[in-house]
């Protein structure tokens, strides 16, 4: 990735924003959105235009789980693990996920396809278990269901 | 004034002072490993607890954030009192089992380590109580460094790990460090602190190595004052 065009590009999100220092979060969720994590280029650039220190952008950048430093790929597999998605079996849908991607949690795929990650009470409980992918939420999740759920999009049937 | 009663002694103190200073200034002892003269207060070590009691209320507080209260009735080591600030220590033996102060205020209250709290081996002698990321905010005024991640990943350092373009080898925070943590190796010449090796400029009169050439261009920068004036060590001044 260019360095002038991530400064460039975060620049414009800065600006869409006020350069305000309260609203440090929502641009790096929008530098997020964009590339799919938070390129160091951009987040030096967030603290040169919001005038603060790149120790405190660090800061926060590593802090929310929902911020990732490292590219992640095209599509973000979050395989629920709160409660009630545990005592259904969560911990096997994301065994069958690493071996079908064959990458371990919190790894990408090589071909940039797929990020494979833990997280807590996605907040429908009542659909346990569930797998979000992309933002779209699969429930009641069984493992033989988790093949066709992948190459669905990988062949882009599911956009 | 406000008169509040510390351990039995009838104590007067200006508003907005704390029970910690309160009770220092009036020859109580509370120990303590976060609280910092020099810079703003976290109340992240919890060392300091003691019990406020206000009419019928006792709660446990941590006295270095605590503003005193007129009637208040505060202790500091009673049975409760002594139970936290044990297991607090406990907890902090199991962070930081190689530090030598923490070490040494078990050994004063009487702790032993914990086979209920596994000791870790990673973290240093750090208790992540920020004073150095304060004094290095708030008194330097370069913000090298802060803390990484949460919850048992957090840890202090540099930005991405990388040698900080802003730091200038100044040394407050590996001087305000309660516990040791930061590591800064001077030799005459040459000062290595956070991964970065920093040269140090002698004294144009009597030789003595005395301060890194950054520090000294920042605080010129600073002040205003010229490099030629810095260049003299303050013993020579
Ligand atoms: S390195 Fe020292 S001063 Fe800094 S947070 Fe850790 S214990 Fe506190
Ligand atoms: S001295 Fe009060 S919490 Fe550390």
């Amino acid at each position: 990735m260019k360095k002038a065009k991530v400064e460039a590009k975060t620049k414009e999100i800065v600006k869409k924003h006020g350069r305000d220092k309260t609203s440090l979060i929502a641009i790096l969720q929008d530098i997020q959105e964009e590339y799919n994590y938070l390129p160091k280029e951009a987040l030096c650039a967030v603290g040169e235009q919001l005038e603060i220190p790149i120790s405190r952008v660090y800061e926060v950048a590593t802090f929310y789980n929902s911020f990732s430093l490292i590219p992640r790929g095209r599509y973000l597999v979050e395989v629920c693990a709160g409660t009630a998605c545990h005592v259904q079996g969560a911990f096997n849908l994301m065994d069958r996920l690493q071996r079908d991607l064959e990458i371990k949690r919190g790894e990408t795929t090589p071909d940039n396809m797929f990020t494979l990650e833990e997280v807590r009470c996605l907040g429908c409980c009542s659909l346990a278990p569930v797998v979000r992918i992309d933002g779209n939420i699969h429930p009641y999740l069984t493992q033989d269901g988790i093949p066709k759920i992948l190459r669905n999009y990988k062949t882009g049937v599911t956009k | 004034m406000v008169n509040f009663i510390i351990d039995g002694k009838k104590i007067k103190a200006e508003k907005g002072t704390m029970v910690l200073e309160a009770a220092r200034s009036n020859g109580i002892d509370i120990p303590t490993l976060c609280a910092h003269e020099s810079v703003s207060r976290s109340g992240a070590c919890r060392l300091c607890v003691v019990e406020a009691k206000k009419g019928k209320r006792a709660k446990i507080v941590t006295s270095c954030l605590y503003p005193v209260e007129e009637g208040i009735i505060i202790e500091t080591n009673n049975e409760r009192v002594m139970n936290v600030r044990r297991l607090v220590l406990q907890l902090l033996l199991a962070r930081c089992p190689e530090s030598d102060v923490i070490q040494d205020l078990a050994k004063q209250l009487g702790v032993d380590p914990q086979p209920r709290f596994t000791p870790d081996g990673d973290k240093g002698k750090c208790i992540l109580c920020r004073s150095c990321i304060r004094v290095c905010e708030e008194v330097v005024g370069v913000s090298a460094i802060g803390f990484s991640c949460r919850g048992a990943d957090k840890a202090i350092g540099t930005p991405f790990s990388e040698d900080s373009a802003v730091c200038i080898g100044c040394g407050a925070c590996a001087f305000i460090c309660p516990t040791g943590h930061i590591e800064m190796e001077t030799t005459e010449e040459t000062r290595k602190i956070w991964g970065r090796t920093f040269k140090m400029k002698s004294c144009a009169v009597c030789g003595r190595y005395f301060a890194p050439e950054d520090q000294l261009k920042y605080i010129s920068k600073k002040t205003g004052v010229p490099m030629k004036e810095l260049a003299v060590c303050t013993n020579c001044r």
